[in-house]
Parts: structure tokens; C-alpha cells; sequence
């Protein structure tokens, strides 16, 4: 059932498809997060109540929305390479990994500039906050405790592991802080029945968020290219590729530079 | 059987020829809790609010310092090597070393609690919600952290890393152990709390020890 996939735990394979599909995710995720940004901030109507400010819906809930899957998307990585030993999948994962707390770090950032407008206070100690806060360290330790191994066979497999602890735990963090307190807004695009929002703010928000996703698949295929460089950085088929892109050095990122 | 019997006793044995590397992470936790008063004022009403969150985190900051000790110096001195080769099952080894762990450098702090309680004037009703939690929820601090400190054991600067990778992990259990104790001080009944921990203890007891040996395995691969 899994065979399409069995090609792919080769590195250069892997490489060759991220190549593939690299121009589609980035073009299309450029230029759709450019209309959706604009159509977001300029032309959507004003909310009622929250006037202009908002706006930043149009970052703070792709962002939101994308750590999340960041952090399913690693951990799922990690348990395809614990089960079945896919080199390739470690390698997905620590290169979601960045990408995750980054989108993360933007939730938060935006979610303190719109609390301060709305709640009168940059931080408060609301549910979705401090879980996200701590999804963010969840990140964060995935990538410390992956740093601190020598040996990348090894520290795939020992992030792997804190990744899936990670993700038991996440449902329990989620409901644990909701329990505990909650001041955010609840859900307004997923609700049974009707979403709470008019189309013509909902549509520029749906756009937003597809278009960030592609701009952040094309942000972790770039990321995965460059980590399977880096590890395969003596074998012929990169040396052959950098040759034979007459030291096209500037396509393979800033890291492989100089180590060839 | 006899394994698992041979190596309890192994533990408690060497548990007890180091009680001053046991003392210390529980000297700690009584220091913690005594720097409070100081920092945020005697008034016994202030220490009554905070003080089951005081307790709670100052036995999990504590808990982290003694986890450590779990696999290191076998890892050291290749006695976790032996384990590994053994032909019981490792799942069940560690669970074990996770028990005697558990049993000789967590139980102590819990039987120092009573103090603790006296030092922060907790009431009788919050004192027995603060052990039932107490009970309940480290033994989910061993497990849990028992995967990570065999993921960090060959890294020879594991301890900030180990507080780094676990602290979030026990946010839950704290959220609830301390809103356990405050319920009880509002004279409202607190199973629910207690079974949400109880809940958490069985799933780390049914996941963890597995995790644990793939973890002891990826380290000294």
C-alpha cells in the first residue's frame, strides 16, 4: 500500500521531488499570500466592533493555524521514521521543526499586538495563549535536544521520541489550559452549521491561510533540500550536482558553501 | 521475577550507600519553598493562596535535579550495557528502575510535605488534596521524565537540557494537581482533578516504559 513511498527514504530521490515541486509551491504561495494579504488589509470591510485593528486576523490565524499542523506534520514524520526506519522522514522532521516554532513565535506576536487594542493588555494568561506558549517550547526542545547529539542518526531518533511525547501531551496541555482559564474568542471558521463571520472576511481569512500554507511548504522543502545536502555532503551524487551546476553554489543555501 | 527482585534490591542498596546525593534535591525543595515566604511576605492568607503551586513546583524543579541520577552513573559505569543485553524484557527493567526511583528519592519528599503544608499554612482539607495529588502525580514525574533522561543520558551536559524538554510536558499535571488544592480549600469536592491525574499516571504507565527502553536503546547505540 506504502510502496509509492519506499523510493523516497533515498536522498537523492527525496531531493529530486522537493526540486520538483519546489517552483509550484513557491509561485503559488507568493503570489497568493501577496493577494490575500492585500485583500485582507485593504479591501475587506471593517469589523464593527473591533474597527480596523482586526486585521491582523489575516497573519495571527494561518499563523496559529500552521503551528499546529507544524507540530502534527513533525511528529508525524517522527513516528513514520521510528516505525519504519525511513532516514528520510528524521530529516523532514528537524527540517519542520524551525519552520513550526517560527510560525509560532509570529502567533504569539501578532495574537499580544491584537490583544492590546482589544483586552487593554499585551499578554494575558489566556488558554490559547499559554498553550501556544507552550507548544512554542515544545518546538524548542525538539530542536535543543536534536542540537545536542554528535551524531544525527541519533539525534533524529532522540528527537523523534520527545516529538511524539510531545504530541500525547498536546491534547492534554489543550484542554488542561482551557479548563483553567479562558479569555480568548472561541471558534468562528469551524463551527457546526454557519461560521460566525460574513463571507466577504471569511474569504480574504480562507485565502490567507491556504496561502500560507504553501508558502510554508515551500519554506520546508527548501529546508529539507538543505539538510539532506548536509548530510550527504561527500557523496557523489551531490558533488556531481554541484559540479555540474558549474558551482551553482547559490542554489544549494549558504551552509554548503565552502565545505566542498 | 527474580531479576526484577535482584535489581530493586541492587537499587535500594546503592540508593542508600548515596543518601547524600538523594538529600540534596530534597534539601533543595525545602529551601525553595522557604525562599517564598521570604520573597512575597509572611501574611499567612498570601502563603495559603499560593502555597499548593509553591509545593507543586518546587517538587517537580526538585524531581528534575534527582532524575537524573536514575541512569547515569549506570550508563557510567556500563551496568545500563548489562541491562540492555539482558534477556528480560528492557520495558520492564526500566520500569522498575523507574519504581525503585521513585520509592527512594520521591517518597522522602513526600513525606516532608506535612512541614511544607505547616510552613505555608495550608488548612487540613487542602493538606490531604495536596497529598492525594501528590500520590498520584509524581510518579507520572518519574515516568515522564525517565524518557528523557534516557534520551539525555550519554550527553555530557543533559541537566539544563532535561528541564528544557520536561517542564512543558508537566504543565498539565501541575494545572491540575494545584486547581485539585485550591478546590479543596473552597470546601468543593475534587475527584474529578484526582481522576484526570489518575488518568494521566495510567496512560504514562501503559506508554512510558516502552518509550523509555527505545530511548536507553537509541543512547547507547
Amino acid at each position: 500500500m506504502w510502496k509509492w513511498l519506499h523510493p523516497y527514504a533515498k536522498t537523492e530521490r527525496c531531493y529530486a521531488l522537493c526540486q520538483r515541486l519546489l517552483p509550484w509551491f513557491s509561485v503559488l504561495g507568493l503570489v497568493s499570500l501577496v493577494i490575500g494579504c492585500v485583500w485582507g488589509l485593504a479591501f475587506a470591510p471593517s469589523d464593527y466592533q473591533q474597527g480596523d485593528s482586526y486585521r491582523i486576523i489575516f497573519i495571527h490565524v494561518p499563523s496559529a493555524i500552521l503551528s499546529k499542523a507544524m507540530y502534527s506534520g513533525m511528529a508525524a514524520a517522527a513516528f513514520i521514521g521510528l516505525v519504519w526506519q525511513v532516514k528520510t522522514a528524521f530529516m523532514a522532521m528537524i527540517a519542520m521543526a524551525p519552520i513550526g516554532a517560527m510560525v509560532t513565535f509570529v502567533s504569539l506576536i501578532t495574537g499580544a499586538a491584537w490583544g492590546k487594542p482589544m483586552w487593554g493588555t499585551w499578554w494575558e494568561w489566556d488558554a490559547r495563549l499559554t498553550s501556544q506558549l507552550i507548544l512554542l517550547f515544545l518546538f524548542l526542545g525538539v530542536i535543543a535536544l536534536y542540537k545536542s547529539f554528535n551524531d544525527v542518526q541519533q539525534a533524529g531518533k532522540a528527537a523523534g521520541v520527545m516529538a511524539l511525547v510531545g504530541i500525547i501531551n498536546l491534547p492534554i496541555i489543550h484542554y488542561s489550559v482551557e479548563w483553567w482559564n479562558t479569555l480568548h474568542q472561541g471558534a468562528t471558521i469551524l463551527k457546526m452549521g454557519k461560521p460566525s463571520m460574513p463571507p466577504d472576511m471569511l474569504q480574504p481569512l480562507l485565502f490567507c491561510i491556504v496561502s500560507w500554507m504553501l508558502v510554508c511548504a515551500a519554506i520546508f522543502l527548501l529546508a529539507l533540500q538543505n539538510e539532506i545536502l548536509r548530510r550527504d555532503i561527500r557523496r557523489p551524487w551531490v558533488i556531481h550536482l554541484v559540479k555540474g551546476k558549474n558551482i551553482g553554489t547559490a542554489q544549494l543555501g549558504s551552509t554548503s558553501r565552502g565545505q566542498i | 521475577m527474580s531479576a526484577i527482585r535482584a535489581l530493586l534490591y541492587r537499587e535500594f542498596a546503592l540508593a542508600y550507600r548515596q543518601r547524600s546525593e538523594l538529600l540534596q534535591p530534597l534539601i533543595f525543595f525545602v529551601m525553595v519553598i522557604s525562599l517564598f515566604p521570604l520573597a512575597v511576605g509572611p501574611a499567612p492568607q498570601t502563603l495559603q493562596m499560593i502555597g499548593p503551586g509553591v509545593i507543586w513546583v518546587a517538587a517537580i524543579l526538585s524531581s528534575l535535579m534527582g532524575l537524573e541520577r536514575m541512569f547515569r552513573d549506570d550508563y557510567h559505569d556500563g551496568s545500563l550495557e548489562q541491562l540492555l543485553i539482558s534477556s528480560r524484557s528492557l520495558s520492564l527493567l526500566s520500569l522498575t528502575k523507574v519504581l525503585a526511583h521513585w520509592l527512594s528519592s520521591i517518597v522522602p519528599l513526600i513525606v516532608l510535605s506535612p512541614l511544607l503544608a505547616l510552613f505555608l499554612h495550608l488548612s487540613v482539607e487542602m493538606y490531604w488534596a495536596l497529598l492525594a495529588t501528590l500520590l498520584l502525580g509524581t510518579p507520572v514525574i518519574s515516568l515522564v521524565g525517565a524518557i528523557a533522561v534516557g534520551l539525555t543520558v550519554g550527553l555530557s551536559r543533559g541537566g539544563v537540557l532535561l528541564a528544557l524538554l520536561l517542564v512543558p510536558v508537566f504543565i498539565p499535571l501541575l494545572i491540575f494537581a494545584t486547581s485539585a488544592v485550591n478546590a479543596a480549600a473552597m470546601q468543593l469536592p475534587y475527584t474529578g482533578h484526582l481522576a484526570i491525574i489518575a488518568a494521566m499516571l495510567l496512560l504514562a504507565l501503559a506508554l512510558a516504559p516502552f518509550a523509555i527502553a527505545y530511548a536507553l536503546r537509541v543512547s547507547l547505540s
